[in-house]
């Protein structure tokens, strides 16, 4: 058959098809029940136009019918069905006990940096200019300054949405930068994890060498909980992306980058999540001077228990079966 | 080697399906397109809720978060991988494997933009996109996707009715039975200039008393692609028998 014959007798279907393929397919779009076998003619069409060598115009109509044909056909099993709340009970904790030696070397990179300056600093007052300039150490102590309406405010100002939209866009910018940059060998998410460590760490250090420890634990501790486990795992999840680079195992290293990234964006879902309360605690709640100190602590104590057992001991049998949907590396 | 940047997959039911992947110049202008738009968003925003104090100051920053980080997001995940600057460029971002983009992908590589535009506006991404084959940055690697163009240059048929079928003089080969019609077609991208430049070069094989050479080998394309002889070349018999047995092999061949 010659190629204008070919075309005269297929035009219709052809035309029908586009039609049919030029809707918006949304993630959720339904097929009639024909559309698989009309899909495949639509392939053969492609076969017969490439084998017999037919214009490359023609050709590459099929191949578009086909490729929009294909999107419908398969793009649709990709979509995760697994429903949010579903994720969040077992999913998150799951991706994270799967990597949990990741998140291992990130807490230490973040806790002892912490560690240390903390120590540091409560000993030797001159010891956080190492890493802090004295402009950001005399806006931290104004702070958190004993007799304040509202701690953690450089100004008093400043009201509870704002300070939640700054959380917002600094916070979480962090962590995904965090994240990103882990992808070089892991050394930025490495970065990250090591300086925050050492500049909460020494701030903590210095306020409470100057005695404004009253103020500050009490502040920190609510948000705390949400916010630095976050920043840890954002950190994790980093750590996974370059250590797929550096150490692909048997698979090449495209591959492990993928697999390895597949993981570490469930986590990075449950840090923004995390991050998202975290804002919304230290805005509404932490700042609040009226809350006794007493009431503070306990209910911090009571989120960094909760975020733990969510994390690391909730649902154990549920959990360790979603597990298996992750590759344990 | 590979020259082109044209992109195969094999689907399941056995064909190849091709795309074109797009390079970093058409990504670069939806970027920028992008860029516009989000900091016009932001200017109109910022002045509206400058009405509105501190408030208004704390829900520009959350606005700003997330035109930053969420606008490509969401466009790429819930309009079919186009941004509006990509739209405007006719590309879009699919899985590499073409189908429609997840929402991990999309997540995975626009979080992975902050290691992209390290170390100077979008160095190492340029770099990764220029030592990939797939013209793929950071981001794609790991999300696992590539940018292809949307729209393929179209069937155009139209002008083929203004052209005279003409039966070749000799035996052509697949190649240059292929070149013919795609010669014929030409895909809207090549001038009458060029056309009657590259008609020049293979004049010397074309039968003596061609005057058109242009015209000419367009009447082969068409003959080859099915159409009957309205007006066949007198070309002395050798050539017509010659003719008529590549029509022959043709036809038994399956044809063109």
């Amino acid at each position: 058959m010659k190629q204008l014959e070919f075309e005269s007798r297929n035009q219709d279907f052809w035309r029908e098809m586009d039609d049919f393929l030029s809707q918006d397919i949304g993630p959720k779009a339904s097929f009639p029940g024909d559309f698989p076998k009309r899909y495949r003619r639509l392939c053969q069409h492609l076969a017969i136009a490439k084998s017999r060598g037919y214009a490359i115009s023609l050709v590459s109509h099929l191949n578009d019918l086909v490729k929009r044909g294909y999107q419908a056909m398969y793009g649709n099993k990709s979509i995760d069905r697994q429903n949010m709340l579903q994720f969040f009970a077992y999913g998150f904790p799951a991706v994270l006990r799967s990597n949990s030696r990741f998140l291992w070397v990130a807490a230490a990179v973040f806790v002892l940096p912490y560690v240390v300056y903390m120590l540091g600093c409560w000993v030797n007052d001159q010891l956080l200019y190492s890493i802090m300039d004295s402009r950001s150490v005399r806006m931290m102590e104004t702070m958190y300054e004993p007799g304040l309406d509202k701690f953690g405010r450089e100004r008093q100002s400043a009201s509870d949405i704002m300070m939640f939209g700054h959380y917002i866009s600094n916070n979480i910018g962090i962590a995904f930068r965090c994240f990103a940059t882990g992808i070089f060998a892991g050394l930025g998410s490495l970065f990250v994890l090591a300086y925050n460590g050492l500049v909460i760490g020494g701030v903590s250090g210095h306020l409470s060498n100057l005695g404004y420890g009253e103020t500050f634990y009490p502040f920190v501790i609510g948000h705390g909980s949400f916010e630095l486990t976050a920043i840890v795992f954002s950190g994790a999840a980093g750590l996974m992306l370059g250590y797929a680079l550096i150490a692909p195992g048997k698979l090449d290293r495209k591959t492990a980058l993928r697999k390895a990234a597949g993981d570490a964006i469930k986590v990075m879902y449950g840090v923004f999540v995390m991050l998202m309360i975290a804002a919304f605690i230290e805005a509404f709640w932490s700042s609040s001077s009226l809350t006794p100190n007493a009431v503070k602590y306990a209910v911090g104590a009571f989120l960094w228990v909760f975020v733990f057992y969510y994390c690391f001991f909730f649902a154990r049998t549920r959990v360790a079966a979603y597990q298996s949907l992750y590759g344990t590396r | 080697m590979k020259l082109d940047t044209i992109s195969q997959i094999e689907t399941p039911e056995g064909v190849d399906l091709s795309a074109e992947v797009v390079g970093l110049t058409p990504r670069a202008l939806a970027y920028l397109i992008d860029f516009l738009i989000r900091i016009g968003l932001y200017f109109a925003l910022a002045i509206a809720l400058s009405f509105f104090g501190v408030v208004g100051y704390g829900l520009l920053l959350i606005i700003w978060f997330a035109l930053e980080w969420w606008y490509p997001v969401l466009f790429e995940y819930f309009r079919d991988g186009q941004t509006i600057g990509k739209k405007s460029m006719g590309i879009k971002v699919v899985n590499d494997d073409f189908t429609r983009l997840t929402f991990a992908a999309a997540l995975t590589r626009n979080l992975l933009r902050a290691a992209d535009f390290l170390p100077l506006f979008y160095g190492f991404g340029a770099l990764s996109m220029m030592v990939s084959n797939r013209f793929q940055r950071l981001g794609d690697f790991a999300a696992g996707t590539v940018v292809i163009y949307a729209e393929p240059s179209g069937n155009t048929n139209h002008a083929l009715s203004k052209i005279t079928a003409i039966a070749p003089s000799q035996t052509l080969s697949d190649e240059q039975q292929a070149a013919c019609i795609n010669f014929t077609l030409n895909r809207g991208n090549i001038s009458a200039a060029r056309l009657e430049e590259l008609a020049e070069i293979i004049r010397p094989i074309l039968p003596s008393n061609t005057v058109d050479p242009v015209a000419y080998i367009k009447g082969v394309g068409k003959w080859l692609m099915g159409a009957t002889s309205e007006a066949p070349a007198d070309d002395g018999s050798l050539d017509r028998s010659l003719e008529k047995e590549s029509a022959a092999s043709l036809d038994s061949g399956g044809g063109k």
